[in-house]
């Protein structure tokens, strides 16, 4: 039964995600304002200005499991950023705790450099496997954030309680932080230790606030439609139980 | 190429996610899943000659803070090597292990500890609203329902306010955000299995 379910939840996703795609695929998407996106935005165009790069950390998620999900929206949002710093003089730089997503964020970053048509100012380094263990992972991030003449840091991605140490480090240098993951003690503590942290699926919006296409815009149309599906099938259990109950 | 490792990923893809739903899908979802778990492990190789990489390039330029790129090089050598010729169960590796690298994570946490102190303490400067008031009250709560104090339990803390808060108002704040991630990514993961995202193959 429960996999029946799952796979209704599943094809009903699939379906609206492709329909939404279609039909929005020539309408200009409105957004609500989200102020660590907004913030995130004005980040990309300073950054070429001043000289200075971006660092951005896509957590130690690994692929093979659920944690995947920030990894993927961290990768899209990172090709949107690479594409539109490659002329930087200060390329952005890349960290991620997992192997493979080392190597797709390698790919991710080329890519972009592609799309700007500059793929002969792309530098391998820049992409890095900071550790392997998410402590080891984010004191190699510390690293880079306060030695590389970083003026951003943007986490997206799975990240513990061990986001306080990156955020410590980017508060101390006078670094603007951007943070996101899809991880509870990591969000709570990336409200603590930030300006603008970006709270639950709000890390998933970060591709469609970039400019990604109509697949993100129309994912969060999708995501939106399946929340109040949540928000009404719980209200009906409720109604159910109580009525239930009373006869 | 490029379409080609789309098609490999989409199969391999839909093929594992079938094997969730479909009984005659389950050997080849298990083979795939194996083959994925050997590709992550070469993986970590890759991952780690990057590493290697991108420190030997430090030192080689003279960059700030080479030292520790070159002790990292060093030390990283030492122990793949030890281990290959020692073996992981060997004696020296677990000194090596026990003796340096369970108590640098413990530092980092001791360290991470003192730094949510003082981002706690910091909280109201950087969003002075009633979000953030919320917050401080519910960490105030739950740490007196669960600190062991020296003159004992704080009367109903511990039996009556602590669950209250956490077992009803902070778990349905919890499940609310973690309904919000599990669909962001199922949208996320169906962007990769239809090949709109991919973040593979370059280009």
């Amino acid at each position: 039964m429960t996999s029946l379910i799952a796979l209704g939840i599943l094809t009903l996703t699939a379906i609206l995600l492709l329909v939404i795609s279609l039909v929005t695929r020539n309408s200009n998407p409105r957004f609500r304002e989200i102020p660590a996106l907004t913030r995130l935005i004005r980040t990309l165009g300073l950054s070429v200005e001043d000289g200075k790069r971006l660092h951005i950390s896509l957590g130690h998620g690994s692929l093979l499991d659920e944690r995947g999900g920030s990894a993927f929206a961290g990768l899209a949002a990172l090709r949107i950023i690479s594409e539109k710093t490659s002329v930087s003089d200060m390329p952005s730089v890349a960290s991620a705790g997992d192997p493979a997503l080392g190597l797709l964020t390698q790919d991710t970053i080329q890519a972009g450099y592609q799309a700007a048509g500059v793929e002969e100012l792309y530098v391998p380094t820049t992409s890095r496997v900071t550790g392997l263990t998410p402590f080891s992972y984010v004191a190699g991030a510390m690293h880079i954030a306060s030695n590389e003449n970083v003026s951003t840091n943007i986490m997206i991605g799975h990240f513990g309680a061990e986001a306080g140490l990156l955020a410590d480090i980017s508060d101390r240098d006078y670094v603007t932080l951007i943070g996101a993951s899809d991880n509870l003690a990591g969000q709570s503590v990336l409200y603590a230790s930030t300006q603008d942290a970006l709270i639950g699926e709000e890390l998933f919006a970060t591709g469609a606030y970039l400019g990604a296409g109509t697949s993100h815009s129309a994912s969060l149309t999708v995501q939106d439609i399946l929340r109040w599906l949540i928000i009404i099938t719980l209200l009906g259990g409720v109604v159910f139980k109580l009525f239930a109950r009373a006869l | 190429m490029r379409v080609f490792t789309a098609v490999i990923a989409i199969a391999v893809g839909l093929m594992v996610l079938f094997g969730y739903f479909f009984a005659q899908f389950t050997d080849i979802q298990t083979l795939l899943l194996n083959w994925a778990i050997i590709l992550a492990g070469v993986a970590s190789l890759v991952g780690i000659f990057n590493l290697i990489a991108v420190h030997t390039d430090k030192v080689r330029r003279a960059e700030k803070g080479s030292v520790y790129s070159a002790l990292l090089v060093i030390a990283l050598v030492a122990t793949f090597v030890f281990g290959l010729i020692l073996r992981p169960q060997h004696q020296v590796m677990q000194v090596l292990l026990n003796g340096i690298i369970l108590p640098v994570e413990a530092t980092l946490m001791g360290l991470l500890t003192v730094t949510l102190l003082y981002a706690a303490i910091r909280l109201l400067r950087r969003h002075a609203d009633v979000m953030s008031i919320f917050f401080i009250i519910t960490a105030v709560l739950i740490f007196l329902g669960s600190a062991t104090l020296p003159f004992g339990d704080v009367p109903l803390f511990g039996t009556l306010i602590r669950p209250w808060v956490s077992q009803i108002w902070a778990l349905g704040g919890a499940r609310g955000i973690l309904i919000g991630v599990a669909l962001g990514t199922l949208v996320t993961g169906l962007r990769v299995l239809f090949g709109i995202d991919r973040p593979y193959g370059g280009k």
